[in-house]
């Protein structure tokens, strides 16, 4: 039976060529700009560390003074999880959690050894020991510093991989030293791939939501030794930034790993127990603490451009006026056959029978429209990719989104095909014989 | 024109008729709103900065090495007149780093005058007290007619007031815009602001438009004061000016120059650029928004307009028998033609009415959720005015094709 209504679907496709074509058009404009817009955003959302994303833990407390007539909880959740660096040294030596890094970023000068290369910029990062361990960055060659190298503010430095191939041929550098801001540097390891999307440790220092990874990881304290300058420095007084590790600035951020995520309430204990202590030694002013792990953070620093969730909305109001103009169609088509529908019910066809009948052929339009909007959805990630965008080279169909093209097509032409083959499969054979 | 026959005979194409009036309602709301963001984006990617950008051109170095600290002015007066030696840059001058549009911004709290500092000083924060958050330009001598700024009351700065590196000049330049939300009313001649517990600042000059290196938000883009500070760090933006057909030919003589006067320094090609590309960048986003806007509201409008055609002409082919009997007995090819185009009209009539509603409608959500503002209500009648036309040009081909049906039809058993 299913092969009969293909033939006749194709039959009357055959007849009504232009308007086939027009409608599987549409449909495959509309299928096709809402994958492209879903991939786009789908990017742009995804869990930068999968396995541990709920472990993952952010903590945020407010340094402002008491008397600051803005509203103090807005400004504070719009830093994150900066602080001064006196703070982010007190909590990260308390070590009430099973992991904490603090890290700040840092545009690099890089000079190679060789002679007639040009010295150039870097993407730094200044953090402390356990960075690596928590954030799961894969090594090559060596590993990351000790806890004493950092408080000992020794030239130490992880670099990566990308880094590694330009300076020393992708060779094993581990003890090699590379000048950093004027200051020599000993490899202690080299990082392997690692650029979690979004760079979700950036976003609040300043740096790329999206991207390639950095490409120099150095102490904390030694990079602050050697004077160099955060990306992101806020101020919540007159402050000397020649000496930031004890100005009123925020500039470092903390990250906590727990063991589970039901640890959360301990350590949030600990940070208010923390800013309480500090309200009575008369450096803070506001008891208000947060913790959210890392997919709230992510959507409390609003990561996620709102273009992005614009455009997927737009691509989809413009799939819903594909859908009701196929539905239009479709059914203009099948009030018309009703002739042919009457002759087919008189010779023994069952309602359910006329039903399938139209569902396949629209379901056939689905289809086609699918396999349009798969082509256009490629055209729309090339031109993604072709945008200046952080995000852009990243912008690749995968499997899931070309299954869901299909189910996105399929479940469109059927939704739209609904109503025309119910009006098909009521229509009374008799009054449409007599007019013959 | 008689309607109640089209009304009747709508009546008995509800589903179809309902189905394209949905259309219609989808199309006005979605494209009115669509037309509004794109107005607003074209709008802010053509926020003047008050600079003549078509002959700027601007160039970055930071210098390296133990030396680069020791006397930075001293390497940037060597490389301004090296790139002053460049055939055809008319002149150029060099700033710290911060210029319209560029993100690389240095902003802080000023305060109109001691009284509002004291103020601010008292509960350590610039809220309510007069104090506005602005962006402070720097350069050397020659910034403003460099950049072709609009001075339009007071005087340029004088060579004696040019200060060094991180010291507090004692006079500055500042925007009319800020001019005016610091003085409303006054002369901002002469006002004395503060820049922190510092000494006063003279104001002595207003240009007319200088925007900041990033958008803040409506009413504060132009808060921006200019120093008569000469830069006085390792890194350094030197803006030259040129005809514009020469920048990109000057940039690369520039980097040429520059290391030829001192090799140890980094040229960021990242920051080798012409304004035009700096305000192209700067804006990226949303002209990819725009053009994806336009796309899409012509995808739109292009299948709705499918829609109606398709259905159209189903409609004629369907009825070719009673078109064939009005035109036996007496309808003329006119009347069948009106016929077609009144029955778009109604349809599209009630599409547009619901679709004002929805308009607004989707506005508010917008609203609510990306910070757009109220769409102004003469963009109803002006979307619903385009459906109408757009309904009239899809329908004219079926309507024609009806209009030609032979009365000789009626004739015909099927």
């Amino acid at each position: 039976m299913f092969g009969y209504y293909l033939d006749l679907a194709v039959r009357s496709f055959r007849r009504n060529r232009v308007l086939t074509a027009l409608m599987v058009l549409a449909l495959g404009l509309g299928i096709g700009a809402s994958i492209t817009t879903l991939t786009v955003l789908k990017l742009l959302s995804g869990d930068p560390l999968p396995h541990k994303s709920a472990r993952v833990f952010a903590p945020e407390i407010d340094p402002l003074p008491a008397d600051s007539t803005t509203k103090p909880a807005d400004l504070w959740r719009g830093w994150g999880n900066i602080m001064s660096y006196t703070d982010a040294m007190n909590l990260l030596r308390a070590h009430r959690a099973e992991r904490q890094a603090a890290m700040a970023l840092t545009p690099v000068k890089v000079r190679p050894q060789q002679a007639g290369e040009h010295p150039f910029f870097s993407n730094g990062v200044m953090t402390t020991a356990a960075f690596f361990a928590m954030f799961d960055v894969p090594f090559e060659y060596g590993g990351g510093w000790s806890e004493q190298d950092g408080e000992d503010r020794a030239r130490v430095a992880v670099i990566a991989a990308e880094l590694n191939d330009k300076l020393f041929g992708g060779k094993n550098s581990v003890g090699q030293t590379v000048r950093v801001n004027d200051h020599d540097y000993r490899i202690v390891g080299v990082a392997g791939k690692w650029a979690p999307q979004p760079r979700f440790y950036a976003v609040s220092l300043g740096g790329r939501g999206y991207g390639d990874g950095d490409a120099v990881f150095l102490p904390l304290q030694s990079g602050s030794a050697d004077k160099m300058n955060p990306q992101n420095v806020n101020c919540w007084q007159v402050a000397d930034i020649t000496s930031l590790e004890t100005a009123p600035c925020a500039w470092v951020s903390l990250w906590v790993e727990l063991e589970s995520a039901a640890d959360a309430g301990a350590y949030k204990t600990f940070l208010s127990n923390y800013v309480a202590q500090q309200i009575s030694l008369g450096r803070f002013h506001h008891p208000e603490v947060a913790l959210p792990d890392l997919a709230d953070y992510l959507a409390q620093q609003q990561v996620v451009p709102s273009d992005a969730r614009l455009q997927a909305n737009l691509a989809f109001g413009f799939l819903l006026i594909c859908v009701v103009n196929t539905v239009g169609l479709l059914l203009a088509k099948c009030l018309r056959r009703s002739r042919e529908i009457g002759v087919r019910r008189a010779l023994g066809a069952t309602r359910s029978a006329i039903f399938a009948q139209f569902m396949i052929e629209s379901a056939m339009v689905g289809v086609a429209g699918g396999v349009l909007g798969l082509v256009f959805a490629e055209l729309g990630l090339w031109a993604v990719r072709h945008q200046p965008a952080q995000y852009a080279s990243l912008a690749h169909l995968d499997l899931a989104m070309f299954a869901l093209t299909f189910v996105v097509a399929l479940i469109a032409s059927l939704v739209a095909g609904l109503l025309p083959a119910w009006r098909a499969c009521v229509v009374a054979p008799a009054p449409q014989l007599k007019a013959v | 024109m008689e309607i109640r026959p089209i009304i009747s005979t709508l009546r008995r194409h509800k589903l179809t008729a309902t189905l394209l009036t949905l259309q219609v309602a989808f199309t006005c709301a979605i494209v009115c709103n669509v037309a509004f963001m794109i107005a607003n984006r074209v709008q802010q990617v053509s926020l003047p900065s008050g600079l003549d950008e078509n002959v700027l051109s601007v160039i970055h170095s930071t210098g390296i090495g133990p030396d680069a600290e020791t006397n930075p002015w001293a390497q940037h007066e060597a490389d301004l007149a090296a790139l002053r030696a460049i055939p055809g840059v008319e002149s150029v001058v060099a700033v710290s780093y911060a210029l319209p549009l560029n993100r690389n911004e240095w902003s802080s709290g000023t305060c109109p005058d001691k009284q509002a500092l004291d103020r601010a000083m008292q509960v350590m924060s610039m809220h309510g007290t007069g104090c506005i958050d602005s962006s402070i330009y720097n350069g050397s001598p020659g910034l403003i007619p460099t950049l072709g700024l609009n001075l339009v009351v007071g005087r340029n700065f004088l060579p004696d007031e040019y200060v060094l590196g991180q010291k507090t000049p004692p006079v500055a330049i500042i925007s009319q815009a800020l001019a005016h939300r610091f003085y409303p009313g006054q002369d901002p001649l002469g006002k004395e602001m503060y820049n922190g517990a510092k000494s006063p600042i003279r104001v002595i000059g207003v240009v007319k438009t200088l925007l900041r290196p990033n958008l803040h938000g409506t009413g504060t883009n132009y808060d921006s004061i200019i120093w008569p500070q000469k830069p006085n760090s390792p890194g350094s933006d030197y803006v030259m000016r040129s005809a514009p057909q020469n920048r990109e030919r000057i940039l690369k003589a520039a980097k040429a120059a520059l290391l030829k006067v001192n090799p140890s320094r980094i040229i960021n090609p990242k920051y080798t650029q012409t304004y035009t590309q700096i305000r192209a960048e700067y804006f990226q986003r949303d002209t990819t928004m725009i053009g994806l806007l336009i796309a899409s509201a012509l995808g739109l409008l292009f299948v709705t307009a499918l829609g109606i055609t398709g259905l159209a002409n189903f409609w004629v082919g369907q009825r070719t028998r009673s078109i064939g009997i009005r035109r036996a007995i007496g309808a003329t090819r006119g009347d069948i033609l009106r016929y077609f185009q009144t029955e778009n009209f109604l349809i599209v009539t009630f599409g547009v009415v619901l679709g004002v509603l929805l308009s607004i409608g989707l506005n508010l959500l917008l609203m609510q959720h990306y910070e757009l503002p109220r769409l102004p209500l003469w963009y109803l009648p002006v979307g619903a005015g385009m459906l109408w036309l757009l309904g009239q040009l899809a329908v004219l081909a079926p309507a024609l094709r009806a209009s030609r049906v032979p009365p000789v039809v009626a004739t015909r058993s099927v």
